[in-house]
């Protein structure tokens, strides 16, 4: 009698848990929907009524806005200029990090430990603390408004995590692994290229995007640091944000342009990404 | 894994260098630099040099010239504008990391009872993937004062009306002369029973009308019968013109929808709405003579939702999109803890006649304490440097109400302020603020070592 009283009960609670569960998913899926719809309608359209009068006039839906948008030199300049920012960025902070790394790990230098508890008190160093004297530093380099200027930025604030993310790492490697490989005469460089980089690479691969979506979701640094001709898509968009409600058709689809890149590479590496987010957290 | 611990404390570069000769061993070293090399230019001459040079220019005034020690921390807490930032951020550390913390563990449990816990968990995780400039533009357009174009007021808007009524003619006005307007906006008239009374309204433009209203002429000349009091509520304007003021002309609508009350000696004998010709009728009336009364509720002005995007709702809504990003890494990573708990705790727990809530109560969630504090922790850091949300979702006037540490440092150096004296200041502040997690990490990863 009470263990059938308890099924109804253990039920319903499921049943409420599920209907709870749904309706926060809903709640979570909404504003995107919102932002996706709202790129697909006119700007007359927009003024007229909210995104989802759709739901009963899909006429309203095209794709005119994403053609314009690729007519749109600025926006395109904009998109190229955020993955000549965001790729080399990457590919810098995974390249010094994992020689960093590496070093930190299994090679014996002056002041080895200390240095690298430098790199952890770096960790959390705010960005923001960076941006006047960098600024400074850059004009005088003649690095200011620079793509190269922004990358360098986001490769000096992405390595302290980067080092200290592949250092512990490669510090778990077996020892015996790498003695046999100094044994058979190999030099540093190949076991670091044919030995430890290939064992590193979940730790790499977590890095990577971790890195990538940093940098391809940055506006601050950009925000400072890069020009009319270098900015990238989120200081381009961030430009036009003073005429919000007049001009969704543009930022809108542009907002969807910057964000879709990102939520492919998160459904695509899943794993990698949730991992590279949870370890990058700190930052 | 004990086995690579015990392999690590054997291994020390220096135990593998020392089977080698010196010539060999500066060589070694040597290699060991040039791997290091690069990332030591970089953190030197991008970190740790702009700290210590902050440090310095904080010293010193807006121009950078003159040496005013600690002059800008106090200017800090007497300039209204940092002192609002520094009491935004105070709210936002506050408020964030414990409604996403709290989040997160309610989630992470419920969601370990449905099978389509991953599906749940993509979806709440993915905003983390993205930028806070896309999600301000998303927020932007939810938020929006307009319920025909917030999604938020339009739900709040539909709620409200669903429970308050609209109001339907809003611009209507009462034909002056003909109507008695009450100071509280509602219009009356007065009339006996077995009449048929006219009242003209004016104000509202034929395409406000609502659909299917249909001339009121008819109905005005209908003969009211004994006890019953009929009437006409109408738009005394014919479209073209040519119509008479006061007189139910041919083509005139009625107003349909209207709330009409018949009133005796101040109380409200009968209410009724009209028909879509603007008639109404009241029967089953004492002889007399009753006030026709058309009241307030008709005339109000629309409800048009929250201002959320307000000088006192700014802050909350901003934490609210905050919520949106982060709640799928709080419920994860409080999710992983979950899984690490020990199952027969929870088991035992339950053959004891535990419910499910003193299970979570009593060993859930002081199990998962050092999780929930890990989680608290890193928000906490995180939103000391919330930035780009605020900046894209505050609306120019509103900038102000919602400035944070990190906005306001922005704003103070480079945005119009030029004050890079103070700016620098402020930027040390939000180091300050992070230095305990700076220790925290540090000792644990020292510890860790041993």
């Amino acid at each position: 009698m009470n263990s059938a009283m308890n099924a109804i009960r253990r039920g319903l609670g499921n049943g409420l848990v599920q209907a709870f569960l749904v309706v926060i998913g809903l709640v979570w899926l909404t504003p995107l929907a919102g932002l996706f719809v709202s790129s697909l309608r006119s700007a007359q359209d927009t003024a007229k009524g909210g995104w989802w009068t759709t739901l009963t006039s899909p006429g309203q839906l095209s794709f005119d806005n994403y053609s314009a948008l690729l007519k749109n030199s600025g926006m395109t300049q904009a998109f190229w200029n955020t993955v000549l920012i965001s790729v080399p960025a990457t590919t810098l902070v995974v390249v010094i990090a994992a020689l960093a790394g590496y070093a930190f790990a299994w090679l014996d230098f002056p002041l080895r430990e200390p240095l690298f508890l430098l790199v952890v008190a770096l960790l959390v160093v705010p960005v923001q603390i960076g941006l006047l004297p960098v600024a400074k530093l850059f004009g005088a380099l003649g690095l200011f408004g620079t793509i190269p200027g922004v990358v360098l930025f986001h490769v000096a604030y992405g390595l302290p995590f980067a080092v200290f993310l592949l250092r512990n790492y490669f510090a778990e490697m077996p020892k015996e692994m790498l003695e046999a490989a100094r044994m058979d005469g190999g030099s540093e460089w190949r076991i670091f290229t044919r030995l430890v980089l290939p064992v590193g690479r979940p730790a790499i691969a977590s890095l990577a995007i971790f890195q990538f979506l940093w940098v391809w979701n940055d506006m601050l640094v950009a925000l400072l640091f890069a020009d009319s001709s270098s900015q990238p898509l989120t200081v381009e968009l961030q430009s036009q944000i003073r005429q919000f409600g007049s001009n969704i058709d543009v930022l809108a689809p542009g907002a969807f342009l910057s964000l879709i890149v990102p939520v492919v590479v998160f459904f695509a590496f899943q794993r990698h990404f949730v991992q590279g987010v949870m370890a990058g957290s700190v930052k | 894994m004990t086995a690579t611990t015990l392999v690590k404390q054997q291994a020390g570069p220096r135990a593998a260098g020392e089977a080698r000769g010196r010539r060999s061993r500066r060589r070694a070293r040597l290699i060991a630099l040039l791997f290091v090399f690069p990332a030591l230019l970089l953190l030197g001459a991008l970190v740790v040099y702009p700290v210590l040079f902050s440090v310095g220019r904080s010293f010193f005034d807006a121009s950078g010239t003159r040496f005013v020690g600690g002059d800008n921390y106090a200017e800090m807490f007497r300039d209204p504008a940092t002192l609002k930032a520094i009491r935004n951020t105070a709210i936002w550390v506050v408020v964030a990391p414990s409604l996403l913390t709290g989040l997160g563990l309610i989630l992470a449990v419920l969601v370990e009872k449905v099978r389509w816990a991953t599906a749940f968990k993509l979806l709440l995780f993915m905003p983390m993937a993205v930028s806070f400039l896309a999600a301000g533009i998303i927020f932007r357009l939810a938020y929006d004062q307009d319920p025909n174009k917030g999604v938020l007021n339009a739900a709040v808007v539909s709620v409200h009306d669903a429970f308050e009524g609209t109001s339907s003619y809003p611009t209507a006005r009462g034909r002056q002369g003909l109507l008695t307007q009450d100071h509280d906006g509602s219009y009356r008239t007065t009339a006996a029973a077995g009449h048929t009374v006219t009242l003209p309204m004016v104000g509202v433009l034929p395409k406000d009308l609502p659909k299917g209203a249909e001339p009121a002429d008819a109905a005005a000349s209908r003969k009211a019968g004994p006890g019953e009091l009929r009437g006409v509520v109408y738009l005394d304007f014919t479209p073209g013109g040519g119509g008479r003021q006061g007189r139910v002309d041919p083509k005139e609508s009625g107003l349909p929808g209207m709330q009409v009350q018949a009133v005796r000696d101040g109380h409200t004998v009968a209410s009724t709405t009209t028909a879509a010709d603007g008639s109404f009728r009241f029967s089953g009336l004492r002889a007399g003579s009753y006030t026709v009364k058309l009241p307030e509720s008709n005339f109000a002005p629309p409800y048009q939702g929250v201002s959320w995007l307000g000088p006192t709702l700014v802050t909350p809504a901003i934490i609210g999109a905050y919520l949106w990003i982060w709640t799928g890494f709080a419920m994860v990573l409080i999710g992983a803890g979950l899984s690490a708990l020990p199952r027969d705790a929870l088991e035992a727990a339950r053959m004891d006649g535990a419910n499910e809530w003193q299970i979570f109560r009593r060993i859930t969630v002081p199990l998962l304490a050092p999780v929930l504090t890990v989680v608290f922790v890193t928000l906490v850091i995180n939103v000391m440097k919330v930035f780009d949300l605020v900046y894209i979702i505050a609306p120019g006037p509103v900038q102000e109400d919602a400035t944070v540490l990190a906005t306001q440092m922005w704003l103070v150096s480079f945005g119009g302020g030029n004050n890079q004296g103070l700016g620098s200041a402020l930027g040390v502040l939000l180091l300050l603020l992070v230095i305990p997690a700076m220790v925290f990490n540090v000792r644990r990863f020292r510890r860790s070592q041993r």
